[in-house]
């Protein structure tokens, strides 16, 4: 039988890849927004299985907003990569330390 | 006891995908791993009998967002192999932070499960639709969230053209509002007088 424990373990373990991907890839910043997404996901999960396992569709209403706003993040995040990298030609992390535009 | 096979096999995926996303070399290939961790959890997500929330996961992640996102990796022009130079260096750091996060995240679970267990939930009837009930409480009791959800997408929309919308100097533009003002009297048509020419060949003065 699956118990709330058993998603709330597979969602703890989601998150903690993730961070770890945001440490091991901290130069590529597409890399880094991927983790983000990941690190929602795992979030999300947690929300659904709370929502199920009280009983309460809040839960589910709030991943309905995290995913919109993980769309609308991604999205600008995504346009402001772009724009880096026509000026710059490059979207290494660690070659952003200039405020020049 | 189906549903747990169907548990432990999609959990063992997703695990999986998440680990190839941040390990993956070509970036393309990441993207794909995130498109397999989200079919994965969208998965798991009808398990939970969620089954609006894991097609529009679906619908808008796998189909929106990570489009957007494969075609950003493959219109800019990234050097992977630069950009993982410090891969093994961060190694240790990375696992060392994930087994730390790991270890609060599992101690709280933990101690949470031995204090308080929640009991197993009965399965919907049949009859039962998931999008109905989301429905009902989204248009009642988070209509104003819901509206500012749709605020912040269309903040995203024009921030995203904005952002990247640039005039290139030297294209050719349509300018409407000119095309409107002209008129049939001057703008159009302009007369030009040119004196005849002589025939040539013909009669000399």
């Amino acid at each position: 039988m699956i118990t709330l424990f058993d998603f709330l373990a597979l969602s703890g373990v989601l998150f903690a890849i993730s961070v770890a991907g945001v440490f091991l890839n901290r130069k590529n910043l597409i890399l880094l927004l991927m983790c983000i997404e990941l690190m929602l996901l795992a979030v999300n999960f947690n929300f659904i299985a709370f929502s199920r396992y009280l009983n309460d569709s809040a839960g589910q209403v709030f991943v309905f907003f995290i995913l919109t706003v993980a769309a609308a993040e991604s999205a600008i995040g995504l346009a402001i990569l772009v724009v880096l990298f026509r000026n710059r030609r490059s979207i290494n992390v660690e070659e952003m330390d200039s405020m020049k535009g | 006891m189906a549903a747990t096979i169907v548990f432990i096999v999609l959990a063992a995926i997703l695990i999986g995908a998440a680990l190839g996303v941040i390990t993956a070399r070509n970036p393309v290939h990441a993207a794909l791993f995130l498109v397999l961790a989200f079919v994965t959890s969208a998965g798991l997500w009808l398990l939970l009998e969620a089954e609006f929330l894991a097609l529009v996961l679906v619908l808008v992640y796998v189909g929106a967002v990570m489009v957007l996102f494969l075609f950003v990796v493959m219109m800019l022009d990234i050097d992977s192999v630069t950009l993982r130079q410090g891969f093994v260096r961060y190694a240790p750091l990375g696992v060392v932070v994930a087994v730390i996060v790991l270890l609060e995240i599992g101690y709280v679970v933990w101690t949470q499960k031995l204090g308080v267990t929640f009991g197993t939930p009965l399965p919907h009837p049949a009859a039962f639709s998931n999008t109905r009930e989301l429905g009902n409480v989204i248009y009642t009791s988070y209509v104003y969230p819901f509206e500012i959800a749709a605020v912040i997408l269309l903040v995203g929309i024009i921030a995203a053209i904005t952002l990247t919308l640039r005039r290139r100097i030297g294209t050719r533009h349509q300018d409407p509002a000119k095309q409107v003002r002209v008129s049939a009297k001057h703008g159009r048509i302009r007369i030009v007088k040119m004196p005849s020419e002589p025939k040539p060949g013909g009669e000399s003065p």
